[in-house]
């Protein structure tokens, strides 16, 4: 169970929703039906960006990295959505702020403090504005899969643990 | 120069304090700082109030610690980050 679950079917394109809510419960409920999180991540994944906002304005386009508590989730794995019309998230480590959000990355964590270098390898994701640019400008999921498994080696993470 | 307890936290202590963990644990290493890391939940920063030499944290703070505070947002977007690294290292040479 050392694996972090990602392919097409947790690949979310033209999410419709006027709020993050609905962009958080779309995203979760596709975890739950995986079978990668309990049904409670749902509610607490959308209690917990109300809380505590993961919207990240970068150079580029804004993206979003909901998460939630490890006790609601059964195996690691990311949820990608684009969504279809830009939905305000607040912004990580303020109070006041929003950003319109393009691209989220919902993370299921079943453990703290793991995983670092799946996050720092999402994180140069985020620092990367051609890439952010290709992943919303993609119409194929299997196309989404292929350039985040370029950037991302989810095989070395499977033997660093 | 006595080692310092550095507090890492997010609201969930479980994804964004663990990157920046990391960077810190390398800015440690870099500029021969010796620090003791500690990567909590933003809601378990009281219990480290007296012992805890800085903050650094991804959530919003609005209490006031006897320590300071400072935004590791740049270590997930990337901008600005020097800066953030600056004050971090400044912050632990006091």
């Amino acid at each position: 169970m050392s694996d972090v679950y990602f392919d097409e079917s947790v690949i979310l394109l033209d999410i419709e929703g006027t709020s993050n809510e609905e962009v958080l419960a779309k995203m979760g409920e596709t975890l739950h039906n995986k079978g990668l999180v309990k049904e409670s991540y749902v509610d607490a994944v959308i209690a917990r960006e109300k809380e505590f906002p993961t919207g990240l304005p970068t150079s580029g386009i804004s993206v979003a990295l909901p998460h939630t508590d490890a006790e609601h989730v059964y195996h690691k794995g990311i949820c990608i959505g684009v969504v279809k019309d830009k939905v305000e998230f607040g912004i990580m480590g303020d109070d006041s702020e929003t950003t319109a959000v393009k691209l989220v990355f919902m993370l299921a964590m079943d453990e703290p403090h793991s995983q670092l270098s799946l996050l720092q390898q999402l994180m140069q994701i985020f620092q990367d504005e051609d890439t952010l640019k290709q992943l919303v400008n993609q119409t194929e999921k299997q196309a989404i899969k292929n350039l985040i498994e370029e950037k991302i080696d989810f095989t070395i993470l499977k033997g660093a643990e | 120069m006595a080692k310092k307890k550095v507090l890492v936290a997010c609201g969930a202590g479980v994804a964004t304090s663990t990157v920046v963990n990391g960077a810190i644990e390398e800015l440690a290493k870099d500029n021969n700082l010796d620090v003791d890391l500690v990567q909590i939940k933003i809601a378990e920063v009281e219990g480290h109030v007296d012992t805890a030499d800085l903050l650094v944290t991804t959530a919003m703070t609005k209490k006031e610690y006897p320590f300071p505070v400072i935004n590791a947002q740049s270590f997930l977007t990337g901008i600005n980050m020097e800066g953030t690294k600056q004050e971090i290292v400044d912050a632990l040479k006091k």
